[in-house]
């Protein structure tokens, strides 16, 4: 032990406790620095993500419709959610599938394409802008249009493909097609990955394809040992912020199964849930549905945990992958 | 100050900011309203009507009370869905509704067992008005839930037959069918087919075919969806039963589920004149009595009939029924204005005149006794067809039910089910329904 820290010890212990010391205030003072500067992001986090959360969790054990006071009942909503409510178990099962199909498929999609287009002499700028503006489409525009476009009655696909003597599926009217279909319009717009691939294939040292160019690596060797190593953070971002996105799939779905049954609700019509016979409903969707259209919020509340509790270990389990295939940076 | 005493006094505004909260949220709903009816105020009403003749006849009678209440003012907002009416009754504050209006009276359950609208029994008795004498029977039974009448029905709805005369003169019918045996016959011969599809077909029985739902079907065969305590009929009801099993009946002898659904996909909107019925694709439809002011405005010279929908043959004198609903109106509890929004919402259901001249300028049914007996009212064939429907003792309405229209959610999935060949068991398939309404009324509750 050094003379100092001893000294520093000794004048420590030798002070009465309660009253501060010269460094003990700075500390304090520092701590309290700090603390403002967190201060912003500790009241973002506190009142957009703690408070929801804590008091999702709080809503899911109760009984409330958002007019009355909630009323404690204990575990009946998630036994209701979980062993009761018909429309849970089939929503689980689209929601896993869409969202390992779609991120799967999104970035493989959105890495071609911006491969292709970074290899492009001529036209690239045009390409570019062809691939990228379907992603900027509003949502429920995009969905309406590709409905129609996928009419299996009065679509121009379904004509072409029968016009080639082809199966013509009944993409949004098929339960087996409808899942498919809406792949198919997350796949029309990828254009916001394939800019991030873009920005990322053209930061690789084009050197470093050269030398493995000189040791005999053809193109597909070159992409395992020099492009992927470069991509893998922005794979790793890709696929979290794809399952998030994919966990909340919301509007397309919804507007493809009412547009497509073309039923609009009133009396005596309710309108299905997940038209094609539930093939299109999503977890999102029984949120909105129990929370906002059913007056059962505690039950939503259950689905909404029954989401966090899904986008959090699917983001911890690639995280925790992805940290693997960053190696050691 | 103690640091005891400030945690007391803390704990104590606490406490009187959450009770003030909460009876904030809450509301007034028991019809207690303070409010001075005669004071100078503005009343917001939120209602759904959208198309340019609707806004018009509800501006019309909107003057019309103004001028009759000079100190209440109507700001009327239009387009408004049953989503936004929710959100809105449980944020309440300055800009909420103090009247809202909904086209769904599957709600009204729902409305009523969380009081988001007050009972308007007491405003109804402070005007000497007496529910039985003033609304049918049927319009009453749709407008309340488990005896609070949260709502009352502003116009209404009666579903019935709609018939292309051409095309019957055609297959030499001459008249509309009044038994379902009569009707499956003349769908069969109304139907024409090409190759895999058709090119025109007798009638739409498929569930997804817009106002094809069971509920509306069933609604011939007098059905009872729940007993006097509350729990579900649907599995012993032998009504119900007998209309899945007609329904699935006339899918087959018209081609089957897949062909009809394949059909289904040609379909235009069902709001717009590319409706089925409207462009001919079929010779007859379950409609609405709003259905007829539709075809008139497109003036497309469709030769129309219409008639009551018919009924099953055992149940032959009973002729002349159908489904009925309509439109509801009630008054938010969060609304401070409680006595000048009943104010309006009594003048809007109640003074004939006003019912009358909606009811004509939006093709609906009135909802009062004195408005369907009125001379005033549409006296045109196809219009008046509808007029005894809501008026025949034994049409009727799928209840209210406090979470809803999740019950009919759960029959029509076993109408899906049962259509497409998914499942062949009916009664299995109505017993496990029966015990899903059950359990999902318990967890409402």
């Amino acid at each position: 032990m050094t003379p100092h820290v001893t000294h520093a010890i000794a004048s420590a212990t030798a002070r009465p406790t309660g009253r501060p010391t010269t460094r003990g205030a700075r500390r304090r003072r520092e701590r309290l620095r700090n603390l403002a500067f967190l201060s912003p992001w500790l009241a973002g986090t506190g009142l957009f993500f703690l408070y929801p959360l804590a008091a999702t969790a709080y809503f899911s054990f109760t009984r409330y419709d958002g007019f009355t006071a909630p009323r404690w009942t204990g575990l009946r909503n998630w036994t209701f959610v979980f062993r009761d409510y018909p429309f849970f178990w089939p929503a689980m099962r689209n929601t896993l599938w869409l969202v390992v199909v779609i991120v799967i498929l999104r970035v493989l999609f959105g890495l071609a394409i911006g491969m292709l287009v970074v290899r492009l002499k001529r036209g690239g700028g045009l390409f570019r802008t062809l691939y990228y503006a379907p992603y900027l489409a509003p949502p429920v525009a995009g969905t309406i249009a590709f409905v129609f476009l996928l009419n299996p009655g009065t679509g121009p696909v379904d004509v072409v493909l029968g016009h080639l003597g082809l199966p013509q599926p009944g993409w949004f009217n098929d339960p087996s097609w409808a899942k498919p279909g809406l792949a198919l319009l997350a796949l029309w717009g990828v254009g916001d990955l394939m800019v991030i691939f873009m920005a990322s294939l053209l930061d690789v040292p084009r050197e470093q394809y050269e030398a493995a160019q000189l040791d005999g690596a053809g193109a597909i060797g070159r992409f395992r040992y020099v492009t992927l190593p470069h991509l893998r953070p922005i794979l790793v971002f890709a696929a979290v912020t794809g399952v998030i996105a994919t966990m909340q799939y919301y509007t397309q779905p919804l507007v493809a199964g009412q547009v497509a049954s073309g039923q609009i609700g009133g009396s005596g019509v309710q309108t299905e849930p997940g038209y094609p016979d539930g093939s299109t409903l999503t977890l999102p969707q029984l949120v909105y549905n129990l929370g906002f259209q059913r007056f059962a919020a505690g039950a939503a509340c259950v689905v909404a945990m029954v989401l966090f509790v899904l986008c959090m270990a699917f983001a911890a389990v690639l995280l925790r992958r992805g940290t693997g295939l960053l190696g050691e940076d | 100050m103690s640091r005891s005493r400030h945690r007391r006094l803390l704990a104590a505004a606490t406490t009187v900011a959450l009770t003030l909260t909460a009876a904030a949220c809450t509301g007034s709903s028991g019809g207690g309203a303070v409010d001075d009816p005669n004071a100078k105020v503005t009343v917001t009403f939120w209602h759904g009507w959208s198309a340019p003749n609707e806004v018009k006849a509800i501006r019309d009678n909107i003057v019309a009370f103004e001028t009759k209440h000079p100190n209440i003012r109507v700001k009327a907002v239009g387009n408004i869905t049953d989503d936004k009416i929710n959100q809105a009754l449980r944020a309440g504050g300055p800009k909420a509704p103090d009247v809202v209006s909904s086209f769904t009276t599957d709600n009204v359950g729902e409305f009523c067992t969380s009081h988001a609208l007050v009972d308007l029994t007491p405003f109804l008795k402070k005007s000497g008005i007496d529910p039985a004498a003033t609304f049918p029977q049927a319009q009453l039974d749709y407008t309340r839930f488990d005896g609070n009448q949260c709502t009352l029905p502003l116009l209404s709805d009666a579903y019935g037959l709609y018939y292309n005369k051409a095309m019957f003169a055609k297959a030499g019918i001459s008249s509309p069918p009044k038994t379902l045996s009569e009707f499956d016959a003349d769908a069969v011969k109304l139907t024409t087919s090409t190759g895999g599809s058709y090119s025109q077909l007798g009638f739409m029985p498929d569930y997804h075919g817009y106002e094809s739902t069971i509920s509306h079907f069933a609604a011939q065969f007098d059905p009872t969806y729940f007993s006097g305590s509350g729990t579900s009929e649907v599995a012993t009801d032998p009504g119900l039963k007998k209309a899945y099993q007609w329904q699935k009946k006339l899918v087959d002898a018209l081609g089957g589920y897949r062909r009809l659904e394949n059909y289904r996909t040609t379909f235009g909107d069902e709001f717009s004149a590319k409706n089925p019925f409207m462009t001919g694709q079929v010779a007859m439809s379950i409609d609405g009595e709003w259905r007829g002011g539709m075809i008139d405005d497109a003036k497309t010279g469709l030769d129309y009939g219409t008639a009551p929908f018919p009924v099953p043959d055992d149940l032959a004198a009973d002729y002349g029924k159908g489904y009925t609903s309509g439109t509801i109106v009630g008054v938010a509890s969060t609304s401070r204005k409680q006595n000048a929004a009943w104010e309006l919402v009594k003048f809007l259901t109640t003074d004939t005149d006003a019912v009358v001249s909606f009811a004509n300028a939006i093709h609906n049914v009135p909802s009062t006794t004195s408005a369907l007996a009125s001379d005033k009212v549409d006296k045109s064939p196809s219009f008046q067809a509808f007029l005894k429907i809501a008026q025949n003792p034994h049409s009727n309405t799928t209840p209210s039910s406090p979470n809803g229209g999740a019950y009919q959610l759960t029959l029509q999935n076993v109408g899906y089910a049962y259509e497409s060949g998914r499942n062949n068991d009916l009664q299995g398939a109505l017993d496990k329904a029966a015990k899903q309404i059950d359990t999902d009324v318990a967890q409402a509750k």
